[in-house]
């Protein structure tokens, strides 16, 4: 089985966030890149996949992406066989799953196994884009995947914690949620090695069109409406004024 | 028709989601302002128009494929539905359904998306949504102007009430599209929710934790205040899904839907799938080293103040 995970990087939302001069995008110069949380998901629950059923783990990033190369060695560090690093930017999800359903056509995967979204996916999320571009079946929201015969049946989680198992024909494409243990490590050292040999292939695929069709007015912090009244002094002082709120609302006993 | 705003009905069980009246009750503003209808997308055996009557029409498809939610099947449907109607705007919640079938529909119907929208308006007969972006860090004012347009929106945005009003829905059953009789997917069975061993949903106060805990080893700092406050300890997805609490102590979007007298955030930075399970608590005091997470919006009272600092300061005044 041939296991595709594409992996993006985001904005480290620790981060603080600046906006471009004309107020419409996210100034990206300082900020600090790291792994999509719901791709490392997907990327670990790719690597149990093939613990369990056997295969090839082949981790797709785009070359635009700050710091990919960092995390595809990483990747290769955790367990994928193979990291492919796809020319061109996504600077929307309409793009990037233009450039990745391009690069599938012409290396076709049984399971492309994606995060379920991105932090920054103003214009949607990858999986169902990619699976409508390549004319795949495609479920999100996916706590576990299980390889069948020429199939996988994965649990899809609702509101309330409900969920349904789903069994799905391959080729399809899967968004993973959380992954069915926590993504695994991989010591610096290995990734040193890892980057030390190399090995990341480069693709070029031809541009397609991949317009995400909106037209963004301004982009702001939405602090400017914050009503949270902060509590001011150290530790011991907030302590105290939390415990009064508490108690005036009779919610400490004593 | 080309004014129209459609909404796909989400239910299970012969009942319609919250979202779905949430949406509804929007779409019939938004349809004022266009000068179309208010439509909603039902598929499946259930008759639900009954319960729509807020809506101007209820387009129905009913085939065995879609006795349930199937994501290929209701993507189909809808496809299908979007094609008859061409509405100007199709409305889906930011949900596990909307997730699945907006992006894909943006594709296939070739229409723009707005994705974790939390407000909708019509400007000039355009629609202009307000999208949260980086986990709500940041706010996106798109104008929907192409000819036809999708948008996600948050759960919790708007009010039921207007979706919920009397009234007498047209209904339009649509046949369904041959393609259903053929499936590469299909549900296996569907898993309700196992029962917790506390029920946080009833608890007047809720200590909660989320990822700034760090580490399972630390979760005991803050079950002694739970414990100290006589309070259940409960917690944003990440603490769960990482196993360092049972997941009947999950809140948010695909967790519970609390609604405490207070809520004590420590360490939950605020992602909108947070907030949907909890921004109705009566008091909301969250502790956050980071000024700008988006806890605060909502929060009554805030502090950066170090949770690994605060939380004991905290036990030592209820114990002592
Ligand atoms: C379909 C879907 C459904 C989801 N459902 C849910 C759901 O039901 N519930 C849910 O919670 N999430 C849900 N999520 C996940 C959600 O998007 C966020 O990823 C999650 O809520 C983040 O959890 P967090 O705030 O604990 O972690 P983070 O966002 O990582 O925040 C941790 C915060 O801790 C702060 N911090 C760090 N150290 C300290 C310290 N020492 N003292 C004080 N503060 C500190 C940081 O500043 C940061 O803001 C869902 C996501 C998807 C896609
Ligand atoms: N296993 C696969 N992985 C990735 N892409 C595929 C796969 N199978 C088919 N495709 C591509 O998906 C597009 C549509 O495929 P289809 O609708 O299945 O004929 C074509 O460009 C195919 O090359």
């Amino acid at each position: 089985m041939r296991i595709v995970v594409p992996l993006k990087t985001v904005p480290d939302l620790v981060e603080e966030i600046e906006f471009t001069g004309e107020g419409t995008g996210i100034d990206r110069e300082y900020l600090k890149f790291v792994l999509n949380e719901w791709d490392d998901q997907a990327l670990e629950e790719a690597l149990c996949v093939k613990e369990a059923a056997g295969g090839e783990v082949v981790v797709v990033g785009l070359a635009d992406d700050p710091d990919i190369e960092q995390v595809l060695y990483t990747a290769v560090a955790k367990g994928a066989d193979r990291a492919v690093r796809i020319s061109g930017g996504g600077e929307s999800t309409h793009a990037r799953s233009a450039l990745l359903a391009a690069y599938l056509s012409g290396s076709p995967a049984d399971l492309i196994i994606t995060g379920v979204q991105a932090a920054d996916d103003l214009d949607g999320q990858l999986p169902p884009m990619l699976a409508a571009r390549l004319g795949l079946p495609h479920a999100g929201v996916v706590i576990a995947i299980e390889a069948g015969d020429g199939s996988v049946t994965v649990r899809q989680e609702f509101a309330g914690g409900r969920s349904a198992e789903l069994t799905v024909t391959l080729p399809a494409v899967i968004g993973v949620q959380a992954a069915r243990q926590t993504p695994r490590y991989a010591p610096i050292t290995k990734i040193r090695q890892v980057m030390q040999a190399g090995g990341i292939e480069d693709v070029t695929v031809a541009a397609q069109s991949g317009g995400h069709g909106l037209t963004i007015r301004r982009m702001y912090s939405p602090e400017r409406t914050a009503h949270a009244q902060m509590l001011d002094g150290g530790a011991d002082a907030v302590a105290d004024k939390i415990i009064e709120l508490l108690r005036s609302r009779g919610l400490v006993k004593g | 028709m080309a004014n129209d705003i459609l909404v796909l009905a989400e239910h299970s069980g012969g009942q319609l989601s919250d979202s779905t009246y949430e949406l509804l009750g929007k779409a019939r503003e938004l349809a004022r302002s266009t000068g179309g209808k208010a439509e909603v997308a039902v598929f499946g055996p259930a008759d639900l128009a009954g319960q729509l009557g807020a809506a101007d029409t209820v387009v129905w498809v009913d085939h065995p494929a879609l006795a349930g939610y199937v994501p290929e099947a209701y993507e189909k449907a809808l496809a299908h539905v979007l094609a008859q109607r061409s509405p100007r705007l199709l409305l889906l919640s930011n949900a596990t359904i909307g997730l699945d079938l907006g992006a894909a529909l943006s594709v296939l119907w070739d229409a723009p998306l707005a994705a974790y929208a939390v407000d909708l308006i019509v400007e000039d007969g355009t629609p202009v949504a307000t999208c949260q972006v980086l986990g709500g860090k940041v706010l996106a004012e798109v104008a929907l102007d192409a000819d036809r347009a999708i948008a996600t929106v948050v759960g919790g945005s708007f009010g039921q009430a207007a979706g919920q009003a009397d009234g007498t829905a047209q209904v339009v059953p649509v046949a369904p599209p041959a393609s259903l009789d053929e499936a590469r997917m299909s549900v296996r069975r569907v898993i309700e929710p196992e029962a917790g061993d506390v029920d946080i949903t009833t608890a007047d106060l809720l200590v909660s934790v989320g990822r700034g805990i760090g580490s399972r080893d630390d979760i005991e700092l803050v079950q002694e205040l739970a414990d100290a406050l006589d309070a259940p300890l409960s917690a944003s997805r990440p603490v769960t899904d990482s196993g360092w609490l049972p997941k009947s102590r999950q809140v948010g979007k695909s967790g519970l839907k609390v609604k405490p007298k207070a809520y004590l955030a420590f360490g939950i930075s605020g992602a909108p799938e947070h907030l949907e399970g909890m921004r109705d608590a009566e008091l909301i005091i969250a502790c956050n080293t980071d000024a700008g997470s988006p806890i605060f919006e909502i929060a009554h009272y805030g502090t950066t103040a170090d949770l690994f600092d605060l939380v004991p300061a905290l036990t030592e005044r209820l114990s002592g």
